[in-house]
């Protein structure tokens, strides 16, 4: 920061001039998986195109794959080509294809660990990336401590003068134990600050515009309260199965998988007080103070409702049910559908349910959050004029077709007096760029910025999983799924669910 | 789709543009700003391509303003607006509308523009060539917020630059500024990892390239050190060089795609360093709508007082020099020589009158920046 305030040449008034990343360099273990290439490696080219890289930015790929560096060179370059956002261009790959190394080996190799060591102290000289490095866990969880233990214990985790950050991937855990012991084998190594957990849905430009549209605005805010919200409905739904991952899906299911970090981040930034600045530990006090404040239903049975699909047609498509899927156990219990019911106890939001659902092989692929306002106390039409009149909304669509909808209701051209629900709509595609960044590119600059404000923080994680806990107990004690023919939303459980409480869902 | 109207008026256009959205089914409108250019019929279609491909990230109505030259008295006195309305795929992610003006209303342009202009929006006039000297003071140039000239497009880009800083109003901006964006966040990062003081500068770059000139001006308001202008083949901006007590960082493209970055004690990196197109120049100006206090800063230094500085800076520096330092002396004497020859007498008093008041404002800025040091 110092270093910030002395260069000349910033100005806080020139707006034009990007944060760039300074002299850093990226290592990825797991570096042949799918993330890696749809995301990780087309994010950075992605950012090295938007002139956001240090130049000599270095990228080291570790993977038990026995590759030369040509060889990773050629696997990142097809994985830009085909996936990366931002048109390819010869003269940023050149750029980036300097700082590109591979180190072949296990997680267990003594010898391998060296050879990233040595690889990283040759990048410093080679590429001047000033020995800052970050290490991107894209491994599955059960590698994490083995990881960590080798970076520490070939003192690749700290070096004087430059940073070393870890960034890992979910699931934090599947319980609050868990979660507490990945913390502290991770904090033992790494100190809290330089640990970046990467919740993507907090990269994606809708769900930051949260913040922008309750704190920016006035409108929003003065209804954004009991006083005018009935309820508010968060759904994440999936089209897809469970695909390849059954060996990670089966045991875990769609509460552990979803609800515990998107769903619970998303409900935070909506029901959040507004923080005193946009520095993160003040954004992550008030995020703290409402994931704390929230209360589970007394009567788990009656307002948290799990489901598993069976087979039916989808979209045109004959798909199997979960307990059908190839390595799934026929007597599973794994829900693939989670809908929950929770309130939150302050002064703003005591007595408005938040209704949180996820779900595989549902209508359609969306994530949305709908605050759903009250019905006007008093309307002096005659009677059957509002008869088609719902209650008023405002829909932050977080994906796909990014946007905001707010629904209202509007008089029917003609001569009687007829009020009709009518929407207006406000699409990012629209108003803004075609191509707004990927969440990962934003996540990946923070983290070599060293920027927390989009990563949950270790008190966030286990607040949630004090939150998931008690359901996902209340389920393991009580019953089984309810199943749901696939493609349909939800099963009618969960339907009954809110008629209980005289709602219904919103069909997204 | 397309609609041409003959013999009309905004009112008609308006009209035609309601009309249109019905026809094609999208009555509702994310447009974010009203992009007026100005231009003649020649490079209305340059002109408009590069603005349909911006506003892929800036959807807008695009108003094409085309003066349309008048050859007969008699043509002059007729007075007539003709009008393209393009919407829907026509007409990239907003709408469009061509207006060919003849004869006396090529004088009264805004009566026709204003009322088309979109609701609550923002207004960016841009003229791809030739500029009104006095931008905010033209008529088309009063209804925008943003004004958009570009220097390099003109018959004399340097003469152009000084015009610019004379008449300079908030909200103006140039697409030569533009261009250096990458240069710029390059150089700041360079100093981010190393914190030096630049002794000197030289800016290298083609002939009659005002972005260099715009460049060593930030520079030199930035860095309060002489900056000298050198002159290359191109293309465009070839090497920015500061000199520091360890030595020099340099910045170095000699084929207009890939830079490479020298600094002192660091190995050379290579740095990708497009030059970009009209489009991508547009859409970062079209990002931030409110003045750029960096761009007033730096075109208001004045090209002469840059030369003079880097005169007197080698006059200086030259008893003592030899190898390297001279042969970048002479090249700093040539980009003096340069701009004195246009109007040799008055701007060598010019130079001085600006060289006079730079040296105590010099020393309090550097006090200025001690004292953020030692905070």
């Amino acid at each position: 920061m110092s270093v910030n305030g002395a260069n000349p040449l910033r100005d806080a008034q020139d707006r034009r001039l990007p944060r760039i990343a300074g002299p850093s360099g990226l290592v990825i273990f797991g570096v042949t998986g799918d993330l890696s290439r749809k995301k990780l490696m087309p994010a950075v080219y992605d950012l090295a195109n938007r002139g956001l890289l240090p130049p000599g930015f270095s990228l080291i790929g570790f993977a038990r794959r026995e590759w030369e560096h040509e060889d990773f060179a050629q696997e990142v370059y097809e994985a830009v080509k085909q996936h990366s956002r931002t048109p390819f261009r010869e003269e940023v790959w050149q750029q980036l294809v300097q700082g590109c190394r591979f180190v072949q080996g296990d997680f267990d190799d003594d010898t391998a660990f060296e050879t990233l060591k040595a690889t990283i102290e040759e990048l410093d000289k080679q590429q001047g990336t000033g020995g800052n490095f970050a290490f991107y866990l894209s491994v599955p969880p059960k590698f994490f401590p083995q990881v960590v233990q080798q970076l520490k214990k070939h003192g690749l985790a700290e070096k004087a003068g430059s940073w070393r950050r870890a960034v890992i991937e979910k699931p934090f855990g599947h319980n609050l134990e868990s979660a507490q012991e990945l913390n502290q084998i991770v904090h033992e190594v790494f100190p809290r600050d330089e640990v970046f957990r990467i919740d993507h849905y907090l990269g994606k430009e809708t769900v930051q515009n949260i913040l922008a549209l309750r704190f920016a605005n006035t409108m929003f805010e003065p209804i954004w309260n009991r006083s005018y919200v009935d309820h508010v409905q968060i759904t994440m739904a999936e089209d897809i199965g469970i695909g390849g991952r059954a060996g990670y899906y089966d045991g875990i299911g769609a509460a552990r998988d979803v609800i515990q970090n998107h769903l619970l981040q998303l409900l935070a930034l909506t029901a959040m007080e507004e923080p005193g600045s946009f520095h993160p530990k003040a954004l992550v006090a008030e995020k703290l103070k409402v994931l704390a404040a929230v209360e589970l239903p007394e009567d788990l049975g009656k307002h948290t409702v799990r489901g598993q699909y069976s087979g039916a047609w989808q979209g045109g498509e004959k798909v199997v049910g979960y307990l059908e899927e190839d390595g799934i156990d026929p007597n599973s219990k794994t829900d693939t559908y989670a809908a929950i019911r929770l309130e939150i106890n302050n002064r703003r939001w005591a007595g408005v349910p938040f209704y949180l659902r996820t779900g595989k092989r549902l209508g359609r692929r969306v994530t949305e959050i709908a605050v759903i306002f009250k019905r006007a106390p008093y309307l002096p039409f005659e009677s059957g004029a509002t008869e088609e009149l719902g209650q008023n909304a405002l829909v932050i669509r977080v994906q796909p077709d990014e946007g905001i909808t707010v629904r209202f209701g509007s008089k029917v051209p003609g001569t009687s007096m007829e009020v009709r629900d009518v929407t207006m709509d406000f699409a990012y595609g629209e108003s803004f760029t075609e191509s707004s960044p990927e969440a990962y590119e934003r996540l990946i600059l923070d983290v070599l910025l060293g920027d927390a404000n989009l990563f949950p923080r270790h008190q966030e994680v286990e607040l949630s999983w004090n939150i998931l806990d008690p359901i996902e107990k209340y389920w393991d004690e009580h019953g089984k799924p309810a199943q749901y023919p696939a493609g349909t939303w939800g099963p009618v459980e969960a339907d009954e669910m809110l008629s209980r409480d005289g709602r219904s869902w919103r069909r997204p | 789709m397309k609609i041409d109207l003959t013999e009309t008026t905004s009112s008609k256009i308006n009209n035609a543009l309601v009309q249109a959205r019905r026809d094609i089914g999208t009555p509702a409108i994310g447009m974010v700003l009203t992009l007026v250019i100005v231009t003649d019929e020649e490079n209305a279609y340059d002109a408009l391509k590069s603005a349909n491909d911006a506003s892929h990230e800036h959807p807008s109505r695009i108003i094409v303003v085309i003066k349309r030259v008048s050859r007969t008295p008699r043509s002059r006195r007729d007075a007539r607006l003709d009008a393209e309305v393009r919407v829907g795929s026509d007409s990239g992610t907003g709408e469009t509308v061509v207006l060919r003006l003849h004869g006396e209303l090529v004088d009264h342009a805004q009566s026709v523009v204003l009322p088309l202009l979109l609701p609550d929006a923002p207004v960016v006039v841009w003229w791809p060539e030739a500029s009104p000297s006095d931008l905010a003071g033209d008529p088309l140039g009063a209804l925008g917020q943003r004004r958009i000239t570009d220097t390099y497009a003109a018959e004399d880009p340097i003469g152009e630059l000084s015009a610019r800083a004379a008449a300079y109003a908030p909200g103006d901006t140039d697409l030569s500024w533009t261009r250096i964006t990458p240069w710029r966040s390059m150089l700041a990062a360079a100093l981010d990892q190393q914190a030096v003081q630049v002794t000197s500068a030289v800016v290298e770059g083609e002939d009659e390239n005002p972005s260099c000139e715009l460049l060593a001006m930030w520079l030199a308001d930035r860095l309060q050190v002489p900056v000298h202008r050198s002159r290359s083949q191109g293309p465009g901006l070839t090497a920015v060089r500061l000199e520091t007590a360890d030595g020099a960082v340099v910045l170095d493209r000699a084929d207009g795609l890939l830079a490479n970055l020298s600094m002192p004690g660091q190995p050379d990196r290579a740095v990708a360093l497009k030059r970009r197109d009209t489009a991508e120049l547009l859409a970062e100006e079209l990002r931030r709508l409110d003045p750029d206090n960096t761009y007033e800063a730096s075109v208001k230094f004045g090209v002469e007082r840059l030369a003079a500085q880097a005169r007197q800076a080698t006059a200086a520096a030259a008893p003592a020099a030899s190898g390297a330092a001279a042969e970048e002396a002479t090249a700093a004497e040539a980009a003096a020589e340069d701009a004195d020859s246009s109007d040799a007498a008055s701007s060598e008093a010019a130079a001085e009158d600006a060289a006079k008041p730079a040296a105590p404002a010099r020393k309090a800025a550097r006090a200025a920046s001690k004292k953020a040091v030692s905070k």
